[in-house]
């Protein structure tokens, strides 16, 4: 064995140091006032498939080596892919070099301390592969089946991957986080392509997976959309599904860095100066949430910060995440938050989290409850492209996709035209005059960035779908 | 011609390929193929001059991409040893058997001629990653300042790529390239009486190297001597009255419109539904091809991989294929799609032409963008002179949101700047525009194209597409164009104000 803790393998093959090795000797090597070490290997296993066929598939792994040097106020972040042993010092004295030349951060803070080592510092990562598609594979083959026989089409693509993130600092932090995702989409067409539904479930190991009751779902809306029923543009009552909540939602969270409404140029900054925390956004008591130790949407319960940015800082790595609310009651309650930007503001240092959780009044119904309380309205699926038009109000534009239906006296009566939309979804928290039971969903939009939601449906009394698409 | 990095050539990257694809030949692949990448990104981001990001990355390792038994196997490793390239030929092939009941479809690839032993690497003169990042800030930090005195903050960010493949297959091809993309972007920020606004530089990214921010291919310095003006012209500008206007589109705007409407909607993966779960299917579907009339006659459009400096320029692509230069739209009607090897054979179009593309070493490739570009008219008007003619319309700058649907039918974007036009001529800044049409409508009501001298390369690095999602860079050519009859919003009154 060397030194570096190079060992030799079965077959007379070099090993790789594992993770926490590489951590502690990058954290030795670095000749620099303080130093962050991050190691995150990551394994995935994917299938696409089109038409009733697979068209893509794969496995792979990575492992991404990032030194965060400091040197004062100087700070050089040097971050390498598949790193060799003997490589380990070059990087480390790159990041060290690079801190020393820096110009001062202005997020500069001392290192994170006191924080007690992760109880599973030490287990080795145990990578997923393509097995963990062993049972659903063949009863993704029976769907297609039974959707070749049913006359439908399914496309879609199914993903898992576990990131295992360490995480050491010089000021002694060791913590790991290993964080396991899973999503499948499915989206069913009719066999002239003319009709098309979604739907998409996030998941930690596709155990909980039932190909067949989702394809059921499908199956069903594709028989709503036999009838059809052309809409003119206009402003609609309007019911959103979970997802179509969770994308408008996500991207009101990522706008909802507090140095851009501090510099005045987000919808959350306030006239004349500083921002709108504790004005009241919504008509109901709506809390947006987030907290990294939520059932079914758990995600790492401390700051992982790659590179500094508007909303982040590398000094904050390890900083402990707790529970915490975005907006309280319908009442703007916190903005995303670096220690930097949190003394600028007077406010709490309250970091990113990885989920998402909406909530309305206690009571609220599912989304059939609400079809069947609605007099005439649209029922959307997923919405589409969602893209800022004017920041100002965080007016977004988008489409509606796979499936808007036409709710009349309770019941769908059939699908309408797809429409581009113009929204506000901070504008619409003061419009909302329902919100259902929340429940864990996926976002269509957002989903390759952020999938750990849990979202409620709500009622819109006048969303305003701009333009007709003709897309189907 | 630049070389190939010496530590690039200095991995082992015939003994892996031949293990690996020794390997798949063993167990029965019928086709292997094994790439190698390192890309190398360096981001710097400063905000009012001073420092507030930097991240130098690379991204290296190798995947094996097999067909079995009529079906894909793809998988990627990141160990640099023969024993370690074999072991991911194993896992390709095991992907494969665990796949091939869900696989409906036996994969059979179009024949492209073997290229043995090529080199290519694009052209640039200065490797970014040869000048200090020090340096980089220095210059950022100087033309924010400057841009400072005219706004209350300012963003400026330069990102910079190098990617480098080597690629081999059983058929024979072994192709080694390098080549470097850079983006430097500044933007500035002011506040006014009712709220905000900002405006962001015009420069494309580009497929060169340093020189770019040092007075080759751009001059930085008039641009950012005019942004500060612009800027408070924007601000004090009266907002547009919404309805239906002809519209001067500059090609710092018209290159997203036609990545958005016409290279997406001419990828045949769209358009024969391989994409139909994540980024959509298209209008222009296959039957149509040769018949659908996309645009006015002065519509030409080309997908190509060879333009100098185009970001999606290369000389083979990801299998194997030798870059090519081919019609989409000819006199208003589709005649072609962009294609990979599959499809190629699949639709009987021969040869591929050439647009399979991974981003990165852990990803398959898929078919992704040519440079798709619209030609200008040879002798056509300037800018000016497609302006003189319009009676009362708008001219509209420099690309921001933009949106389309998911068989790009329907679109709405924004800009940098729009002008309004009044018999003939400019008239001064509008705010709170977007343009929205449906993509035949809009292409058809396009009566003229410019000049040579209006062709600008404009351009991204983000393009998004496919499961796992993947992002490529792709630049498109056009004219200034002038449309009639286009439908803008106000989109304050689209905010319900």
């Amino acid at each position: 064995m060397s030194e570096r803790g190079e060992r030799t393998g079965r077959h007379g093959t070099a090993v790789q140091a594992t993770p926490q090795e590489m951590v502690e000797k990058a954290l030795e090597l670095s000749a620099n006032d303080g130093c962050v070490v991050l190691v995150d290997e990551e394994s995935t296993a994917n299938l696409r498939f089109a038409g009733n066929t697979l068209t893509t598939n794969g496995v792979a792994r990575s492992a991404r080596l990032t030194v965060i040097s400091i040197a004062g106020e100087g700070v050089g972040v040097v971050s390498r892919s598949a790193v060799r042993d003997e490589q380990l010092a070059d990087v480390v004295a790159a990041a060290d070099a690079a801190a020393r030349d820096a110009r001062p951060a202005e997020d500069a803070r001392p290192l994170v301390e006191g924080v007690p080592e992760s109880p599973h510092w030490g287990d080795a990562v145990e990578p997923t592969d393509i097995g963990v598609f062993e049972r659903f594979a063949p009863a993704l083959g029976d769907a297609f089946a039974a959707a070749e026989a049913g006359g439908r089409k399914l496309y879609g693509f199914a993903e898992h991957s576990l990131t295992s993130t360490f995480l050491g600092t010089s000021a002694g932090l060791r913590l790991r986080h290993d964080q396991p995702s899973g999503r499948l989409e499915l989206n069913a067409k009719s066999a002239d392509l003319k009709r098309s539904a979604w739907t998409g479930v996030s998941t930690r190991d596709f155990a909980d997976v039932d190909v067949a009751a989702l394809d059921s779902s499908l199956a069903r809306r594709l028989e709503w959309a036999k009838t059809r029923v052309d809409l003119p543009a206009g402003r609609y009552e309007t019911l959103l599904p979970p997802s179509a909540v969770a994308d408008l939602m996500i991207y009101l969270y990522w706008s909802s860095g507090a140095r851009d409404a501090l510099d005045g140029r987000s919808v959350f900054s306030k006239p004349g100066g500083g921002t709108r925390v504790g004005e009241r956004l919504a008509t109901l008591p709506v809390t947006l949430s987030s907290d990294p130790g939520a059932a079914g949407v758990a995600c790492a319960p401390f700051v992982i910060a790659h590179a500094s940015g508007r909303q982040s800082s590398v000094f904050d790595n390890g900083l402990p995440l707790g529970p915490t609310d975005w907006i309280k009651d319908g009442t703007l309650d916190a903005l995303l938050q670096t220690r930097y930007s949190a003394q600028l503001s007077g406010l709490t240092v309250t970091p990113g989290i990885d989920n998402l959780i909406m909530s309305g009044p206690a009571g609220g119904g599912s989304l059939d409850d609400m079809i069947a309380s609605t007099r005439r309205g649209l029922l959307v699926t997923c919405l589409w492209y969602i893209r800022e038009v004017d920041p100002q109000t965080l007016l977004v534009t988008g489409l509606t996709r796979d499936g808007v239906y036409l709710v009349e006296h309770g019941e769908v009566v059939g699908e309408v035209n797809n429409f581009r939309f113009n929204e506000s979804p901070v504008d619409l928290l003061g419009r909302v005059t329902e919100v259902g039971a929340g429940e864990r969903t996926l976002p269509r939009e957002w989903s390759d960035y952020f999938q750990r939601t849990a979202m409620p449906a709500v009622r819109v009394p006048d969303f305003n779908m701009s333009t007709v698409s003709q897309a189907s | 011609m630049r070389q190939i990095d010496p530590d690039f050539l200095d991995l082992p990257l015939r003994q892996l390929a031949d293990a690996a694809l020794q390997r798949a030949r063993d167990l029965g692949a019928e086709h292997a193929d094994f790439r190698l990448e390192r890309v190398r990104a360096e981001t710097l981001s400063l905000y009012d001059a001073r420092l507030e990001g930097a991240m130098d990355a690379d991204d290296l390792g190798y995947a094996v991409r097999v067909v079995k038994g009529g079906t894909w196997g793809f998988a990627a490793g990141i160990h640099l040893t023969p024993q370690a390239a074999a072991t991911v030929a194993e896992q390709a092939v095991r992907v494969a058997e665990v796949s091939a009941p869900i696989n409906r479809e036996p994969i059979e690839l179009a024949p492209e001629p073997v290229h043995s032993e090529v080199v290519w690497v694009s052209s640039y003169d200065v490797d970014p990653f040869d000048v200090p990042s020090a340096d980089k800030v220095t210059l950022l930090a100087d033309w924010s300042a400057g841009l400072l005195k005219g706004a209350d903050h300012v963003s400026a960010r330069l990102l910079q790529v190098k990617e480098q493949k080597f690629y081999a297959d059983t058929a024979g091809t072994v192709t080694t390239q390098q080549r470097v993309r850079v983006h430097p972007a500044l933007n500035a920020m002011k506040a006014h009486e009712s709220g905000f606004d900002d405006m962001s530089t015009l420069a494309p990214p580009v497929g060169r190297g340093y020189e770019y921010l040092t007075g080759t291919g751009w001059d930085w310095q008039a641009e950012l001597a005019a942004l500060p003006e612009l800027l408070a012209e924007k601000l004090a500008a009266p907002s547009v009255e919404a309805g239906d206007y002809d519209l001067v589109v500059d090609p710092s705007n018209l290159w997203l419109t036609i990545h958005e409407s016409i290279g997406h909607a001419t990828e045949l993966d769209r358009a024969l539904g391989y994409e139909a779960a994540y980024a959509g299917t298209s209008f222009a579907t296959f039957d149509q091809l040769g018949e659908l009339v996309y645009g006015s006659p002065v519509m030409n459009v080309t997908g190509d991989r060879t333009v100098t400096h185009g970001l999606s320029t290369i000389g083979y692509d990801d299998e194997g294929v030798q870059g090519q230069s081919f019609d989409i739209v000819k006199d208003g009607v589709l005649v072609g799609y962009q294609l990979d090897r599959r499809m190629a054979l699949l639709k009987g179009l021969g040869r591929s032409n050439g647009c399979a593309f991974a981003d990165s070493p852990g990803h398959m490739p898929i078919q992704r963008m040519a440079n798709v570009s619209l030609a200008p008219a040879p002798g056509g008007p300037s800018t000016d002179e497609l302006i003189a003619g319009v009676e009362r319309g708008i001219y509209i700058v420099g690309d921001k949101s933009w949106s389309i649907d998911m068989q790009r039918y329907n679109f709405q974007f924004t800009g940098q700047r729009a002008y309004k036009i009044s018999h003939g001529r400019l008239a001064g800044q509008l705010r709170d525009f977007a343009y929205q049409a449906t993509t035949t409508d809009f292409w058809q009501s396009m009566e003229a194209v410019g000049g040579p001298e209006t062709y600008v390369l404009g351009g991204a690095f983000n393009c998004g597409k496919g499961q796992p999602g993947q992002v490529a860079p792709v630049s498109h050519g056009c004219p200034s164009a002038l449309f009639r009859g286009v439908r803008i919003l106000n989109t304050v009154q689209e905010g319900g104000k």
